[in-house]
């Protein structure tokens, strides 16, 4: 053994063995590390061996988990030493310090590639072997063609081409543009006739990327595959070293039956004879056997062979072969043999016909599902669940059930997703579906999602004929002691729809179901409390005649929460309690949700984005698609009357405090002249979650925006805050990938702060950075690649508003694996508008592609500058800009009620200053700024809000600047700014006819205009 | 293709780590957590296989050191189970029998020994004899330079400089 001895690297490795606990092996390690720095910063005096000792400490340190952020400088130039020894630890601890995206390897690309075209072999072994391992695009640019030449060249030893081969599949993973096809072709067959197997085997590795990405150039390669096939598995041709535990290199067996699956068919009758002949020889011929690695080498080419044999689509007796080979495997003790029998078994179903075959083995697979392995478990419950049809569903659902109560939580979730999503697919009859999800519910409520539930009430609310099955069901579970929250929700929700039609039964008295549903409210959370009043204010509906005593009861409820703190609350109780004083009116309102329009399952839909496109997941996606359900079938009738589901939304909004009953019933005739006409709104029926989740709430939601845009005048034209965000929901559902965090709350953050996350989905994250100056701004786009592959045909557009002059720089249109690209965006604003601008921007991702629309937040209030004035400077400069235009005054309802100081907060959020004690009215907030355009240059603007201590919700507002624009762009940018509430429950876009009319403002009656202190 | 590879001490401690995609150090830092986390705590006869983040990582217990690897979902498991067990059988020749001190105290063989076995994460040789005389050679380089830098002539020419 010759180790070259360290002495240092060994004292130091021995003394952070010997730390006593990680705080001590920090400062050791810290002390190290200042010792190294002091030593590189004099570099002159550091002979070969000092560097080579402290590069390598550098990797120990690194690998133990510290930063090591200097240095690296010194350990890239090593590469270029001129000694053997040196080189060696350069590149060697290059590749393990940095990797492909750091700056410093560029400066290196001209001594690796000197190394590589010149005639040391074993500078040529160091500088592929760097290259291979983290070599990236600017290498692959640059290096490939002498890669290539290597590989081919017949003065090369095997030592050399075999480094050479691997270096080029790196670089053309990183570039497949590096490798030229037409010429390539052929040279990759004859590399194929190789007899170093050390050359052969990184050949077929080369081999296998190549054809997964363009199968027909290389058709003169397969022939070759399958006769080094034969070569290994039939003649054993071998030399006696590359025979590992008796079996002929498995690992070239492997690859070589890798590339095989990647070409469609295989035409010539010849080969495809022998290839048979082959893969049966190996299915027939691998006995289990006692010396664990020779059973793992010949069962990894036994599992392969399994894959080309289900690839080549052979002759039913082969398939029902290998479906009982792998029904023996799921059987076996072997955990790793089992294991990957059930995987196999899942990747199996995508032959059609084997599916009967493998359903007899549903009693192991089940078994299989309590094996003490999570990782066996994982893959029972996968083909559990992509075996399930409506032959088995039942079974295998009432399994998955029974499992939910003994399975670990780190299963909970999934398991109980499968589980709703079998239900739904395959359920035999809907009461049945209803029974699954309300014990899902029961046994594991913590990990059933909203959208579950959600769904359940979809189906219960389209088919008439489950709604009193389902409500007599939420009725049952709520005789259950302890009752998870989300059941308190779920059958709140159907008693209060469906209750009605369970009043003759006994326990089922209006006053009965009342009473155990209020029973719960003290357990619940804010959450559930809205959900309940509803349904109370249902029940009082439904009470016919009405029962004064259970109306008192309920009224006192209303009563009490009309100043309770949540908001949503609070505006139910108050509006319940007048409605609920309406009389028969309040029938009408309260009337049932109306059928929902059909979507594809939010569940499904989830299930599918987390899916990764492996083979066996497109199996399921296949059969998904061939069987059509008959719960889908059932509830495939659309509603009778064809009724536009937007429309009748709007109706159950209705519920708010209008002063003006003309407003509403005018509204009610728009639906119903919807309902008879049956117009087809214009919007399809949106299938993005959102909505899903939506649909069923929006019986209770009076959001404050619905109502505060009733009431705020605005201009017409002007898009509204609910229209601006409804852009990004409505481009959502072409797409398959779901964002992750919710777009519009992510873009208001944004219009407040400089930096932050736009959008994120399962692939790609889009960050931003902005400075602003003046009228000028730059952002940073910062796209990052989350996947192991590239994201493809990356396109971003923007689409400014006239406003804005935008640049954008150029977007590649690859962004390669785990890296970000930096995209810089040139803003410049040229007059006062609060128009948004539009990033247009796509991706493909496999076969997904994805288009999304975002908002950028470069919005009014970036162009300003906070300014504070003194009572001498703020007067002159009011009274001097007199009336409109110049001046505007306007009285805002509906805005969101915030202490003072939390409204000049937000305005300071937004650029605009507030300078107290201004005002002698301590009710009254006036601020200034200044506004950059191009045309205004720097103008002065100034506000004046005059709040009303008794209803926070309304308010006056005064803005004035020297130009009459601005005065209005930055008044309606403050008034959306009060009254928007940026989440992302954004409302259904409303019917043109809902928006109220340009209502002047009520002068002399409102509270408003009576505030005193006018300047 | 093998994403990373990482040599872990049943207390955890890192032995080895490389990485063939490109993974920033806090990302190699989470990487590491969570395996450990995850591989540490899994008792004797189970599987050697662990799902993880969408990719599939394969271990094996050797006395006190786990070596893993993670691949592709879809690459073959077992062949990658004997690819670990091709890189001990390599390390045990070399060293005579390898514990897990070895490897501490020489890690940088340890990489040597692993760079001529995988490179871009696929394996590149499968003879043993073949790795061991690759090894062998460098590391009489290594020794003939050494040799020749404290040679008498040598000496006196880095005096006299």
């Amino acid at each position: 053994m010759a180790l070259s001895g360290m002495r240092g690297l060994s004292v130091f490795i021995s003394d952070i063995r010997n730390c006593q606990n990680k705080e001590q092996e920090r400062l050791r390690v810290d002390k190290e590390l200042g010792n190294i720095r002091t030593r590189f910063k004099n570099e002159k005096g550091l002979t070969p061996y000092e560097k080579k000792k402290y590069v390598w400490k550098m990797l120990y340190i690194h690998m133990l988990g510290y930063d090591v952020d200097f240095g690296h400088m010194e350990t890239v130039s090593l590469i270029s030493a001129p000694k053997y020894p040196e080189k060696q630890v350069g590149y060697i601890v290059t590749a393990c310090l940095l990797n492909e995206n750091h700056d410093f390897l560029r400066i290196a690309i001209n001594t690796v590639r000197n190394d590589i075209i010149g005639r040391n072999e074993t500078f040529q072994c160091l500088a592929l072997t760097m290259v291979g391992n983290i070599g990236g695009r600017e290498f692959a640019e640059s290096l490939a063609p002498d890669v290539q030449k290597l590989l081919i060249s017949s003065s090369c030893r095997p030592l050399v081409r075999k480094k050479a081969a691997l270096c080029l599949l790196r670089l053309y993973r990183k570039n497949p543009d590096v490798v030229n096809v037409d010429g390539w072709a052929d040279r990759m067959a004859q590399l194929l006739d190789e007899r170093d197997l050390g050359v052969l085997t990184s050949s077929m590795s080369l081999l296998v990327a190549l054809v997964s990405n363009n199968h027909e150039a290389y058709w003169s390669c397969l022939p070759k595959c399958v006769k080094t096939l034969e070569r290994l598995a039939r003649n054993q041709d071998i030399p006696q070293e590359y025979t590992y535990y008796g079996i002929p290199s498995p690992w070239l067996q492997v690859k070589t039956m890798r590339a095989l699956q990647y070409f469609p068919t295989i035409e010539d009758p010849n080969t495809r004879r022998s290839l048979f002949e082959v893969l049966q020889r190996i299915l027939m011929g691998t006995d289990v056997v006692k010396n664990v690695n020779k059973n793992n080498a010949s069962h990894a080419v036994l599992f392969e062979a399994l894959s080309l044999v289900m690839h080549l689509d052979a002759e039913k007796e082969m398939m029902s072969q290998c479906v009982a080979l792998l029904g023996k495997f799921i059987a076996v003790r072997e955990p790793n043999i089992r294991y990957l029998g059930l995987e196999n078994m899942t990747r199996m179903l995508m032959v059609t016909d084997v599916q009967d075959i493998i359903k007899r083995h549903q009693a192991q697979i089940i078994t299989s599902l309590k094996d003490p392995d999570i990782s066996i478990r994982r893959r029972a419950l996968d083909l559990c669940y992509g075996m399930c049809d409506v032959s088995n569903a039942k079974d295998i659902v009432e399994e998955l059930l029974q499992y939910l109560s003994t399975s670990d939580f780190a299963m909970r979730e999934e398991l109980s997703l499968k589980a709703a999503i079998l239900a739904e697919k395959f359920a035999p009859d809907l009461s049945w579906y209803v029974d699954v999800i309300l014990q899902l519910i029961d046994k594991a409520g913590d990990f059933v999602s909203d959208d579950i539930w959600f769904r359940v009430v979809q189906f219960v609310t389209n088919n008439e004929d489950l709604q009193p099955y389902a409500a007599a069901k939420a009725r049952e579970y709520l005789d259950k002691p302890a009752i998870h929250e989300t059941m308190v929700k779920v059958s709140a929700y159907l008693l209060g729809e469906y209750s009605h039609f369970l009043a003759r039964r006994p326990g089922c008295s209006p006053k009965e179901i009342f009473s155990i549903i209020h029973e719960k409210l003290p357990t619940v959370s804010m959450s559930t409390v809205p959900i309940l009043l509803s349904t109370y204010a249902k029940i009082l509906m439904h009470t016919q005649p009405p029962e004064p005593d259970l109306q008192n009861q309920i009224w006192a409820i209303f009563h009490k929460y009309e100043s309770c703190i949540d908001v949503e609350i609070q505006q139910r109780a108050v509006e319940y309690f007048a409605l609920s004083a309406k009389g028969a009116a309040l029938a009408d309102i309260l009337a049932e949700m109306p059928k929902f329009p059909e979507r594809q399952s939010a569940l499904i839909k989830k299930a599918e984005d987390i899916e990764t496109d492996t083979a066996e997941q497109s199996a399921i996606k296949l059969r998904a698609q061939q069987q059509m359900s008959n719960a889908l079938v059932v509830t495939d009738q659309r509603p009778a009357n064809g009724s536009p589901a937007v429309g009748q939304l709007s109706l159950v909004k209705l519920p708010s405090m209008s002063s003006n009953p003309d407003n509403y019933s005018a509204d009610e005739g728009v639906t119903q002249e919807n309902g008879i006409l049956s117009t087809v709104d214009p919007q399809p029926p949106s299938a993005d979650l959102l909505s899903d989740l939506l649909g069923p709430l929006a019986i209770e939601g009076p959001p404050g925006a619905v109502q505060s845009e009733q009431n705020v005048p605005g201009a017409d034209g002007v898009p509204s805050a609910a229209d601006a965000a409804a852009i990004v929901p409505i481009e959502e559902q072409k797409n398959t990938v779901q964002p992750i965090g919710n777009i519009a709350e992510r873009f208001h953050a944004l219009c407040l702060k400089d930096s932050g996350v736009l959008y994120e989905d399962p692939n790609i994250q889009i960050g931003i950075k902005a400075e602003w100056r003046a009228h000028q701004g730059r952002l940073v786009l910062f796209l990052g690649n989350k996947n192991t592959s590239p994201l493809v045909s990356v396109q971003a557009l923007i689409l400014p508003p006239s406003h804005l002059k935008m640049e954008l720089s150029l977007v590649p249109e690859t962004i390669p694996p785990r890296a970000q690209v930096q995209c810089p965006l040139e803003v410049v604003n040229l007059h006062p508008s609060r128009d948004v601008a539009v990033l247009d921007f796509s991706y493909k991702f496999g076969s997904h592609a994805v288009n999304i629309k975002l908002r950028l937040p470069a919005v009014l209030n970036k162009f300003l500058q906070p300014l504070t004035l003194t009572t001498n400077e703020f007067f002159p400069q009011w009274r001097s800009l007199s009336g409109p235009p110049l001046k505007l005054q306007e009285v805002v309802r509906g805005v969101k009620p915030l202490p003072l100081m939390e409204m000049a907060n937000l305005l300071s959020s937004l650029r605009v200053m507030v300078s107290s004690g201004l005002d002698p009215n301590p009710n009254n907030l006036v601020a200034s700024t200044t506004f950059y355009s191009e045309s205004t240059r720097a103008m002065l603007c100034l506000v004046r809000i005059e709040t009303d201590p008794a209803d926070r919700t309304q308010l006056r507002m005064t803005v004035a600047s020297g130009d009459p624009t601005l005065t209005f762009e930055l008044m309606e940018y403050i008034k959306e700014q009060l009254v928007d509430i940026p989440t992302g429950s954004a409302p259904p876009p409303m019917a043109p006819a809902v928006a109220s009319p340009m209502a002047p403002v009520a002068p002399l009656n409102d509270p408003g205009a009576i505030l005193a202190g006018l300047l | 293709m093998i994403h990373f590879v990482l040599l872990i001490s049943r207390q955890g401690k890192v032995r080895l780590t490389k990485w063939y995609s490109p993974y920033s150090q806090k990302e190699r830092t989470k990487v590491i957590r969570e395996i450990s986390g995850l591989m540490l705590h899994r008792g004797p006869k189970l599987c050697n296989f662990l799902e993880w983040g969408g990719l599939k990582v394969v271990y094996k217990r050797y006395a006190s050191l786990y070596f893993c690897m993670c691949i592709d979902p879809d690459d073959n498991e077992l062949e990658t189970l004997e690819v670990i067990h091709h890189f001990v059988e390599i390390l045990d020749r070399y060293f005579g029998s390898v514990c897990e001190l070895d490897l501490i105290f020489n890690f940088h063989k340890a990489y040597y020994i692993l760079d001529e076995l995988v490179i871009a994460g696929e394996i590149q040789e499968s003879s043993k004899k073949t790795v061991a005389q690759l090894i062998s050679a460098q590391d009489s380089l290594v020794e003939a330079a050494k040799e020749e830098a404290s040679s008498i002539s040598n000496i006196i020419a880095q005096a006299t400089k």
